[in-house]
């Protein structure tokens, strides 16, 4: 409860901030004391210490899973603020608002990872969506800004139709009449096409909404035109906070239909996986093709989705993790490029060695090579898959797609390091910057090696205080 | 109360659904294409409704339901009106095939 309402304050207070002070630097700073502030309000949720005593009426449940959840989201947005926040400042002039929405954003996350009825369900994706509308089209003098949040509206509001109606014949085929997600399946032994037609419906608009095949044609549109620092926010906190929501509806509620269901989630991940990975190949703007990675990684993090087991669970928390630090790195270092294609690339190593060496760090980590927090993330999943004894196939689908990535993950290396250019970024990156990338390259490298440590001691830590 | 079968209402909003869809899907006018997504909205409003008159007359766990996602349809329609706004503002045009900066 914490991290509602404190991320529904700040929003506020970061709106007044814009008021009372003209000075970026200030805003920045009020920004970054609300997010540690969020993360800190997060982790006093999990010892069991709270700012309130609300009565949910149980349609909020926190539990560890949704908690860790949001300490992801909060701590990387913490870290994409201190290496991008200065970024923003050439989006427009209303720096206050992109951060206010930004904890809007936020507010819907904390609701989404811990709901406990379909209401909060829509409600948080809600609360996500409509100000990500207005990131995505925050470059107002920008027509690829302004038509990627139409698109981003006009996909966005027929999802959350496509899932309202979801919700609606689930409402029609409960006998309690009640949206609590653990009474959807109760009383209940065979499947009504009622309630089968509600649970499609539900998978397709959360397939929409975390953008897997057959439904991501709105991505690579929406991250290339949104602003750069913005598609960063949108593709790794978003995206991961919603993938959290998504396994734990399924988790929750249909859970005990979950041979009903899992043949079409498999359907789904294997297209993602195909179709993201072999798209990415062909894309010469690496902005663009870092949308087609973020389907590509969508479609490893449904086999999660589809295993469902502890393993997944933990999983998908480490993935989070290792998908959106790695994500946000690289996204930083290509906002400050002056040339978003392959080319610009070239060189980079020998004009900026930190920069190159911690994108490298990134890159690999996204491909999955041992040693990097995404190696450890796509081999839990991937274990899941195996516990559950079916749908082996898709497992060795899914480790050739894996390979297919490294492919133009590589090619951004190699032009980093092998090419001749002149690597420009737009000015001379700080020190605190660099030094930021570095940290983040370490966390990737440390969830690499030692991934069960963290988990680990993180459970472990919640468990004993 | 119950006269008209449950079936019947259910034909109407499915029917307005798929008409939201469908205007959607053709028209071009982007103003056109907000109303197809109310809609949308309102046809699943219909069913809500209708399921908590029908199935559950004690409760109002649907009629609740439904007053939130009128809310939410009034916030996304004021953001939606905004993004067309911007967009006429720079292409002179409400018409989504003007917007085609990004082809794939």
């Amino acid at each position: 409860m914490n991290a509602i309402l404190l991320s529904a304050v700040w929003g506020i207070v970061m709106m007044f901030s814009g008021i009372f002070t003209t000075s970026k630097t200030a805003i920045r700073n009020v920004a970054v004391v609300g997010l540690v502030l969020l993360v800190l309000g997060n982790y006093a949720d999990m010892i069991g210490y709270h700012l309130m005593t609300v009565n949910v009426h149980k349609m909020l449940y926190f539990d560890t899973f949704g908690l860790l959840g949001n300490l992801i989201a909060f701590g990387s947005t913490l870290l994409y603020v201190l290496l991008s926040g200065r970024d923003m400042e050439k989006v427009g002039h209303h720096l206050a608002e992109y951060f206010a929405l930004i904890f809007f954003v936020l507010c819907g996350v904390a609701i989404v990872t811990t709901f406990n009825t379909l209401l909060m369900l829509f409600l948080g994706i809600e609360i996500i969506s409509i100000p990500l509308y207005i990131l995505t089209g925050a470059d107002k003098r920008n027509l690829k800004s302004n038509e990627a949040s139409l698109k981003y509206f006009l996909m966005g509001a027929f999802s959350t139709g496509l899932m309202l109606l979801g919700i609606a014949f689930l409402y029609g085929a409960t006998q309690t009449g009640t949206f609590f997600i653990d009474d959807l399946w109760s009383g209940k032994t065979a499947v009504t096409p009622l309630f089968m037609a509600g649970l499609l419906l539900l998978l397709v608009s959360m397939a929409f909404k975390v953008s897997a095949a057959p439904f991501h044609f709105w991505t690579p549109d929406v991250y290339d035109g949104a602003p750069t620092v913005f598609t960063s926010f949108m593709a790794t906190i978003v995206k991961v906070s919603i993938f959290v929501g998504f396994i734990r509806l399924f988790d929750e509620a249909f859970g005990d239909s979950q041979e009903k269901w899992q043949v079409f989630v498999a359907i789904i991940a294997a297209a993602t996986l195909f179709i993201g990975n072999v798209t990415a190949v062909f894309q010469q703007s690496v902005k663009r093709m870092l949308a087609y990675s973020s389907i590509a990684q969508a479609g490893f993090m449904l086999l999660a989705l589809l295993a469902l087991n502890g393993v997944a669970k933990e999983g998908i928390i480490l993935y989070a993790a290792a998908y959106s630090i790695a994500t946000i790195g690289i996204f930083a270092v290509l906002i400050r490029m002056k040339d978003y294609t392959f080319e610009g690339f070239n060189g980079l190593a020998r004009q900026q060695p930190v920069l190159a060496a911690t994108c490298t760090i990134f890159l690999l980590s996204l491909a999955g090579i041992p040693l990097t927090g995404g190696f450890f993330a796509k081999y839990y999943m991937l274990s899941s898959v195996v516990a559950t004894g079916h749908y082996l196939w898709l497992v060795i689908f899914a480790v050739l797609c894996a390979a297919v990535s490294v492919y133009y993950y590589f090619r951004v290396i190699q032009a980093m390091y092998f090419k001749d250019g002149d690597g420009a970024t737009e000015a001379e990156p700080g020190l605190g910057f660099k030094g930021l990338l570095v940290v983040l390259a370490v966390i990737v490298v440390v969830l690499g090696v030692w991934p069960q440590s963290l988990l680990g001691q993180l459970s472990r830590l919640i468990y004993t205080w | 109360m119950n006269q008209i079968p449950l079936s019947h209402i259910l034909f109407v909003s499915t029917a307005l659904f798929f008409i939201g869809m469908y205007g959607l899907f053709t028209r071009r006018n982007m103003i056109t294409m907000l109303m197809a997504v109310e809609l949308i909205l309102n046809s699943v409003n219909i069913n809500f409704i209708a399921f908590n008159k029908y199935l559950y007359p004690e409760k109002l766990e649907g009629v609740f339901f439904s007053l939130f996602i009128i809310a939410i349809a009034a916030a996304e329609a004021a953001v939606a009106i905004a993004i067309i706004i911007n967009l006429y503002r720079n292409l002179h045009s409400i018409d989504v095939e003007a917007a085609d900066e990004m082809k794939f």
